[in-house]
């Protein structure tokens, strides 16, 4: 007998302040009350987190894989958009 | 987000997508649950993470048997908390499974009903409390020996796991040992005690490393896919070395009449675990098998009406007139 399953949430801590919360993994749960509560008791059970946001998986709209060279490729050929790109002399002062 | 897995495609059929996942093994990238894989590299994973995620459950019974007569509440205290985190390790493996496409309804029964297995550590019996100790130091020990290397594996999400589970195995170690220590200093019938349970654990410790690499036939394919970056003989040879000159220094005997050190190899020499008593365990006929599973059913099935509750408590109207969770402490939300 297989019973349904509680939605998938993945989990997201903010370690202190200052930082951005970041994905640490994802767990089971029947609400957005008991997410946050098992979020709690699996991921920061030594003070690993100031903050949790827990969202729904199926919530999530992600990029696909098969995608990924036509999505990221504009960024690929535009090297002036880093800062190497400009040959300066080693001698100008903080730059 | 990382949780739906790709339809299977045959590899034969999909030269370039074999060629891009071979690509990211080639140059020790990582593959990411929504790649195309291989279905044996899948399955591998699976069969591997999930053993590795019912050790863990499991491997909270011979523990948790001594919660309710640890000797002071220090001691209680610590082993609650390592048992808590055998839980967590569990949880964070059972989801590194599941972004392969299985559901954890699927994995937990397919313990119960003994389809998959589990370390076979754990169905020896913890007859003393020396063996809280001996089990942090030998078996968490060995454990550790494996997993280090696996926060290198080639699928992500089993690394990352690894490497939450590797932070926290520590304390485990370092705990037993203490608790060794802390005997060793005490009375003649403690060391004994501490003794006894050394001899009855360290034969089943080595055999955790799994049959010799001879014997061992799918060690070559998963090393090749990045899976497993050791043998299973090399990290028996690793715990070895790392496991005598720490018996020294709690004066315990390891209990090997050929253990004695090879200069010319830099090793430990050491004997043989009985293989056959490893295939009886692994078979499902070890001392406490059983017992082990039984539990493990019991505590799924006695649990169900729990999860029904909570199910109806989450699809009830009134869920959505509650105020927003405040069980932990949330700052602003951007």
């Amino acid at each position: 007998m297989t019973e349904p399953e509680w939605p998938l949430y993945e989990v997201f801590v903010r370690g202190k302040r200052g930082l951005n919360h970041v994905h640490v993994g994802s767990l089971h749960a029947a609400d957005d009350a008991m997410a946050l509560q098992n979020a709690r008791d699996v991921y920061t059970r030594r003070n690993e987190g100031v903050s949790i946001w827990v969202v729904r998986a199926d919530d999530i709209a992600a990029s696909s894989p098969d995608e990924k060279d036509p999505l990221f490729a504009p960024a690929g050929d535009k090297v002036y958009r880093h800062p190497t790109f400009y040959p300066i002399p080693d001698d100008v002062p903080h730059m | 987000m990382t949780s739906t897995a790709q339809p299977e495609l045959p590899s034969q059929a999909q030269p370039e997508l074999q060629a891009v996942f071979d690509a990211v093994i080639a140059r020790n990238d990582r593959i990411e649950p929504r790649d195309w894989m291989p279905d044996g590299y899948r399955k591998t994973l699976v069969r591997q993470i999930a053993q590795h995620a019912h050790s863990e459950i499991i491997g909270m019974q011979p523990e948790g048997n001594w919660i309710t007569r640890a000797p002071s509440l220090r001691r209680k205290a610590i082993l609650l908390a390592k048992v808590q985190d055998e839980a967590g390790h569990g949880l964070y493996l059972y989801s590194a499974t599941e972004t392969l496409g299985v559901s954890r309804g699927e994995l937990t029964q397919m313990l119960i009903d003994g389809r998959q297995k589990y370390s076979s550590i754990f169905n020896y019996p913890t007859l003393t409390y020396a063996d809280v100790g001996t089990i942090g130091w030998l078996v968490d020990g060995a454990a550790i020996c494996n997993q280090v290397p696996l926060c290198r594996t080639s699928y992500g999400p089993y690394g990352r796991a690894m490497i939450r589970i590797c932070k926290e195995e520590s304390f485990h170690q370092r705990q037993g040992f203490e608790l060794l220590m802390t005997m060793m200093r005490g009375t003649d019938e403690q060391r004994a005690m501490v003794q006894e349970s050394v001899d009855r654990f360290w034969w089943p410790a080595l055999m955790m490393f799994g049959p010799p690499d001879a014997d061992s036939p799918n060690t070559a394919q998963s090393m090749a896919w990045g899976i497993k970056r050791n043998t299973n003989d090399d990290l028996r040879q690793r715990f070895v070395d790392m496991s005598v000159p720490q018996a020294e220094v709690l004066g315990v005997t390891l209990p090997d009449p050929d253990l004695r050190w090879n200069e010319e190899r830099g090793h430990h020499d050491f004997g043989q675990p009985d293989w056959d008593e490893f295939m009886r365990v692994v078979k499902g006929n070890g001392p406490c098998n059983t017992q082990r599973i039984a539990h493990r059913r019991r505590a799924h099935e006695d649990g169900a009406w729990v999860r029904e509750a909570a199910t109806a408590y989450a699809e009830a109207p009134l869920v959505e007139q509650r105020a927003p969770a405040s069980v932990v402490e949330t700052e602003e939300t951007s």
